[in-house]
């Protein structure tokens, strides 16, 4: 028996193909999601040095950030987003590597697209030019973002150049309340940590409410990491996992399956593993969050009030909040229950898979959105969508006044049509709330599925837990 | 990628906290196809108003930055996205070096491969090359890649840190992907293994 190791200590060693003498290392990366925005210039570097793709079959494309949410047939109306998508197209066309274009079924976001294909596993590498990444780290893949010239290096090698991270261990036990989802979790933990609380490690999460997790609660949690500071989130793969996994299209059938679980089970961090940081959580602390300013970690539990620059002591900090609230136009002392919405958007990497779309349908039924309030959702891909048709969710938001869009990553990031208006105020369960993040000008309060629904049907931020559901 | 060895120019100072990717470059400019042409973008919203106009007290429009070559900045610069296009628009800016307490990770290694130094120091020498900079164009600063040395307009020395290999390909303007694929061996060996171990993996 060597050292105890951890999960990521694990998936690190296996894939060191050499190592230099200041401790940077060669990797091989496993799997690559592409989407449109980063990686045209990755093309066109191959393009321009004469050099191939590597390993198409190990690529798989699909368009998420551009496309519009509304009716497709007619293609994308802005010229810039059209040019972008349209390129992907022709890169994947050219280069051989899986790709799923706009219309296809089982086109969506590229952190949902991948787990739903079966793409991402257990103990791989996977990388993306997207930060967001780290979702993939829900089944114990070391999962993070690069940037296009780490795309091209990718595409061309199939490996990176990279310094292992340290260990960081977030530990949350106990049981949620009712009403409490992995977003409150995640915001929770940012709040705990900061914004940089996580730089230089990948985070593993443990504890008995992971583990309580299903898979999509795991993929929101590891998700945020980067809104953490980590590049890279973590979850010891389980019986959900394998469970998960089995029968998608990309995964391993048969006894290829049964030799890779076998393999799965050996990865979770031994006992006794270094952790280079721990932080603990108990899950019967954490109440609904939502996020005031325009940090992930300017978080608070709706039951309390907008902090302000004197509840805190350092300078640079101070500023910090009072830039926030300005641009938020918020007051401190006021009850985060009294802000008013205009705009609910329920979508988004973080939390736009099917168990979302279940838990916001809960609190729709049988509601109405505020007149006050335009309210949309935004599944996270075509499958969901499909799924979600299945079981009558799209009635009931559409029912309640909500929209029910076309899958794509849509007002987190605003790249297609659907943005926020400077000063307007969003309930958003996407995972930025940055200054311009939904548009120039716009608000961004960060919450869960269940609470973007209250807000909306109440026009204000409230706790979900308030409402009776039926 | 161009070399980098010593650098000496006018400092900005931008001193905010966690200025994150969405500041740097907003998403509306990450949907070109190319590279370049992406510093009159830079800061965006807070560098122009609604209509376009420059924001006179934004630092970049001060004419003493107008042609910084040193951002000095808070602590968790480059924080959110992994969007390229960040470095890209400090680099068609003229920004190459840039100096803060601390640097979120993936804009760090966005930095190196495109030639620019993000140089991370104790906040009390941040503090110091801050008051330099606010000094304007009569505050030039040389960073020295090759002593790791930081020259104060005052003459004052500081001292920091850099990896060995990034050292080295910045040194030389060095591309990544030529220097692994002189590895090819070495992957090949790597695939080999991995196919036969975990057969799986194969698509």
């Amino acid at each position: 028996m060597g050292n105890p190791k951890t999960l990521f200590d694990k998936i690190w060693a296996s894939h060191v193909i050499n190592t230099q003498d200041d401790g940077t290392c060669l990797i091989y990366i496993d799997r690559h999601l592409v989407h449109e925005v980063t990686s045209p210039q990755a093309f066109e570097g191959l393009r321009n040095a004469g050099r191939k793709v590597r390993h198409p079959e190990l690529t798989l494309a699909v368009p998420d950030h551009n496309v519009p949410t509304t009716d497709r047939s007619q293609g994308i109306k802005e010229e810039d987003s059209r040019i972008q998508v349209d390129t992907l197209d022709q890169n994947a066309r050219d280069t051989g590597i899986h790709y799923f274009p706009m219309n296809d079924l089982r086109q969506g976001i590229v952190h949902i697209v991948g787990p739903e294909e079966g793409f991402t596993l257990p103990g791989v590498t996977m990388v993306c030019g997207d930060s967001h990444t780290s979702t993939h780290g829900a089944f114990g893949a070391l999962a993070f973002g690069i940037g296009t010239s780490e795309v091209e290096h990718v595409l061309a090698t199939q490996t990176l150049v990279q310094k292992p991270a340290k260990n960081m261990l977030v530990k949350v036990e106990g049981d949620l309340h009712p009403g409490v989802t992995a977003k409150d979790i995640t915001l929770a933990i940012i709040g705990r940590i900061g914004t940089a609380g996580g730089t230089g490690y990948v985070i593993e999460y443990a504890g008995s409410a992971i583990r309580a997790l299903s898979m999509e609660g795991r993929m929101t949690v590891c998700n945020m990491s980067i809104e953490g500071g980590a590049r890279a989130g973590l979850i010891a793969p389980d019986e959900k996992t394998f469970e998960y996994i089995k029968g998608r299209p990309m995964a391993p059938k048969g006894a290829a399956y049964e030799q890779a679980v076998e393999y799965w089970k050996t990865l979770p961090s031994d006992e006794g593993a270094h952790y280079d940081k721990i932080v603990e959580l108990d899950a019967n602390d954490i109440i609904p969050q939502v996020t005031w300013g325009t940090s992930p970690e300017d978080v608070a539990p709706i039951s309390a009030v907008v902090p302000g620059p004197d509840d805190v002591t350092d300078a640079g900090k101070k500023k910090a909040i009072a830039r926030s609230l300005e641009y938020m136009g918020l007051v401190a002392g006021t009850p985060l229950e009294e802000v008013k919405i205009d705009r609910v958007f329920i979508g988004s990497c973080t939390n736009g898979r099917i168990e979302d779309l279940r838990a916001a349908a809960v609190v729709a039924k049988g509601r109405k959105v505020d007149a006050s309030v335009n309210a949309m959702v935004v599944p996270g891909s075509g499958l969901v969508k499909e799924q979600a048709e299945a079981e009558g969710l799209d009635q009931i938001f559409i029912e309640a006044g909500f929209e029910w869009r076309e899958p794509g990553c849509s007002m987190c990031l605003a790249m297609n049509p659907d943005r926020l208006e400077p000063g307007e105020r969003c309930a958003s369960t996407s995972n930025r709330n940055f200054e311009g993040r939904q548009g120039r000008g716009g608000r961004t309060h960060l919450l869960s599925p269940a609470m973007a629904v209250a807000a909306a049907v109440t026009g204000h931020l409230t706790d979900v837990r308030k409402l009776e559901i039926v | 990628m161009d070399k980098f060895n010593t650098l000496t120019g006018v400092a900005a100072p931008l001193p905010m906290l966690n200025v994150d990717t969405d500041m740097i470059i907003p998403k509306q400019f990450l949907k070109t196809i190319k590279r370049s042409g992406l510093g009159k973008n830079l800061f965006d919203e807070m560098r122009y108003d609604d209509n376009g106009n420059e924001i006179p007290d934004f630092v970049l429009n001060q004419p003493a930055y107008r042609d910084a070559k040193i951002l000095v900045t808070g602590a968790n610069f480059g924080c959110g996205s992994s969007r390229e296009h960040a470095p890209w628009s400090l680099l068609d800016f003229g920004i190459r070096c840039i100096i803060a307490p601390s640097f979120a990770d993936i804009f760090y290694n966005n930095c190196f491969k495109n030639g620019i130094l993000p140089i991370a120091l104790p906040q009390e020498d941040v503090d110091k090359l801050m008051s330099d900079a606010e000094r304007g164009a009569n505050a030039t600063v040389t960073v020295d890649l090759e002593k790791q040395e930081i020259t104060g307009p005052d003459g004052g020395c500081i001292k920091f840190e850099v990896e060995a290999f990034r050292k080295h390909c910045m040194l030389n303007g060095l591309d990544d992907i030529g220097l692994t694929l002189q590895q090819a061996d070495a992957i090949n060996g790597f695939e080999a293994e991995r196919a036969a171990s975990q057969p799986w993996l194969s698509l």
